[in-house]
């Protein structure tokens, strides 16, 4: 794994990514077999899909339908990859995916697209900013937050063989460029992507780049912040966390979502438990969505790179 | 209904729809398609039957639209800008930061707006409910709900008819927009919803199909709803995908469309043709 970080965007697109590396899960694996909710050209597969009528579904606009058919796919042995916006991925299917998926053990992936602000011109309906916390409070749930397509693609390799369900938050457009093409990112393990010795951002998704932005702001004002990326938020590498925090005593989260329920709180129990230190966060403080560009959103919501530098600031002082 | 009316709603369709694309050309891109299929629909329900205040967009006593098919927000706020519930140059913060006038329907940001809608699906359990609770308060008022052919493979929309019908809501009257396409292409393709008419009517709606293109029949279908009785009514609107313009019509994936300015200038000219031609 390489970190080629340098503030420019990856120039592919989340959502053709997602097209071609769901195609090649299920092209080569006779058990894999993906369903949408008539959103396959959002998400470049449904070209693919005219050409595969059996293993790649289009369920229509019933995604609650689709979390069943999936668990009932998955009885029959097979590994279902579902995908809808992140709002109806989450919330409208939670108690299918939740009883006909993680309690009855049928395994699952779930790809949410468009977390948190990147819903932008759909507006306030189709903004999850609690998506993370439902999944989180799903036994045994793995929630992933990509961090760039580099990692998306690794990362949905790997769900296709893990146990459980699955959810992976992703924006269908550009992230930054994190990590060198062909690079594997091992699910449950944080990545160093910049030292410090000061205070530690732990981020994900699109918070990533503000982090690091953040921190090289704070360099040039004498402040030493690392950066790490938590695109596994459960489980959470809690031994990353209780190490980081050791170092540096002050610790930041990033998250594009609620405050509540998310990573900030999976983190805090780390550090309630093992190492208490001074913390705070840089995530939507309990609001509701609205419609908006990308830019004027993390404006709104307070999630942009001057956000975490504050942040860093405050709770460098409480040190 | 008088030839003059007939002209009158036509034209105001027409107006629906210029409105509309000049919001989501301002923008940039909307949800073309589901926009024009419904103008006609529009154009008669506040052109006509519905009794509404533009000036006191609360009054309690009003006639109520939910538009479940939330994304045909710009349709609406084109509608309720025409009607006077707020300038019409506000049409073009559609979608800006801050705006009154998010992509999807929302009660608690636009004058007129009764029901917050997006989420497909919710708003006709909410429309039941609006329905019941009219009832309930002795108001003589009616609540129209309008829903998408591809919203209607939602579950939520075939409980809330159940409960419709089982509680008598005839102060409710169900728009089915079957425009025959929905996101990722047509119906038939991705879930075949069968015949509308024989749904609604087998869960128990009083039920006609009328062209959705037409004023004169919506009109006259909707007027059969005065009635009352002891069922809900349920009109399916046979209508095609971006409706009024000919090459959105002929764009087989209408549903979100970019608007350039050139695109904007030719379909405006077809449009302003079009009211020429009728209003002379
Ligand atoms: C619960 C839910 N699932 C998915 C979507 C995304 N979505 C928005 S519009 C649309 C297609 C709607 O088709 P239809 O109801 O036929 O509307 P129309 O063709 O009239 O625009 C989809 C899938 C949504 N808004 N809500």
């Amino acid at each position: 794994m390489k970190i080629v970080y340098n503030g420019e965007l990856n120039p592919r697109l989340c959502k053709d990514v997602l097209g071609e590396t769901i195609a090649e899960i299920v092209n080569a694996d006779e058990n894999a077999i993906y369903l949408d909710a008539d959103l396959m050209s959002c998400i470049s597969t449904l070209k693919w899909a005219k050409a595969n009528p059996e293993r790649a579904v289009d369920c229509g606009i019933a995604e609650a339908n689709m979390a069943g058919v999936a668990a009932g796919l998955a009885v029959a042995g097979f590994k279902p990859i579902i995908h809808s916006f992140g709002t109806f991925a989450s919330r409208r299917i939670y108690d299918q995916i939740f009883l006909s998926g993680g309690y009855a053990k049928n395994d699952i992936t779930v790809i949410g697209t468009d977390p948190g602000v990147t819903a932008t011109m759909n507006g306030g309906t189709h903004m999850p900013f609690e998506d993370v916390a439902l999944y989180n409070a799903l036994p045994g749930a793995t929630v992933i937050d990509a961090s760039d397509p580099v990692c998306l693609i690794s990362v949905l390799k790997q769900c296709q063989n893990r146990p459980g369900i699955k959810y992976i938050r992703v924006g269908r457009k550009q992230l930054a460029r994190i990590y060198a093409d062909g690079s594997e990112l091992e699910i449950g393990k944080a990545v160093t992507l910049r030292e410090g010795t000061d205070a530690v951002i732990f981020a994900a998704g699109l918070m990533l780049h503000e982090a690091l932005q953040a921190a090289a702001s704070l360099e040039a004002q004498g402040v030493s912040a690392a950066v790490v990326d938590c695109f596994t938020i459960k489980p959470i590498d809690a031994d990353a966390i209780e190490a980081w925090a050791k170092k540096c005593g002050a610790v930041v989260v990033a998250e594009n979502a609620n405050r509540h329920g998310g990573l900030y709180d999976i983190i805090l129990e780390v550090l309630a438990e093992r190492c208490p230190v001074p913390a705070a966060v840089v995530a939507v403080e309990d609001e509701f969505g609205e419609v908006g560009t990308q830019g004027y959103l993390q404006e709104r919501f307070g999630l942009t790179a001057a956000h975490i530098e504050e942040q860093v600031r405050t709770v460098l002082a409480r040190k | 209904m008088e030839y003059q009316e007939q002209k009158d709603l036509r034209a105001f369709a027409i107006r629906i729809r210029m409105a509309a694309l000049e919001a989501i050309h301002s923008i940039g891109s909307g949800h073309v398609g589901g926009a024009m299929s419904i103008a006609d629909t529009l154009a008669v329900l506040y052109g006509r039957e519905m009794n509404v205040r533009p000036e006191d967009p609360k009054w309690a006593d009003r006639d109520c639209l939910v538009v479940s098919k939330g994304h045909a927000g710009p349709a609406v706020y084109a509608t309720l800008a025409l009607k006077g519930f707020f300038p019409y140059e506000e049409l073009k913060t559609l979608n800006r930061g801050g705006t009154r006038l998010p992509s999807h329907c929302d009660r608690n940001k636009t004058p007129g707006v009764d029901v917050t809608t997006g989420s497909l699906g919710q708003g006709t359990s909410q429309a039941a409910g609006l329905a019941l609770g009219n009832r309930i308060k002795g108001r003589k008022n009616r609540v129209f709900l309008i829903v998408g052919d591809g919203e209607a493979e939602e579950g939520q929309c075939w409980e809330s008819f159940l409960f419709a019908s089982a509680k008598k809501l005839s102060n409710l009257v169900v728009l089915i927009d079957w425009n025959k396409r929905q996101l990722d292409g047509y119906l038939d393709d991705v879930l075949p919803m069968g015949d509308f008419v024989a749904k609604m009517e087998a869960f128990g709606f009083d039920t006609v199909m009328v062209d959705g293109g037409d004023v004169a029949q919506i009109a006259a279908a909707l007027e059969r709803t005065r009635a009352g009785g002891d069922k809900p009514y349920a009109i399916v609107l046979d209508t095609v995908k971006g409706h009024g313009v000919d090459e959105v019509e002929q764009t087989a994936m209408n549903h979100s469309m970019p608007v350039t300015d050139e695109r904007f200038e030719r379909w405006t000219a077809e449009l302003r043709q079009k009211l020429e031609a009728l209003e002379g």
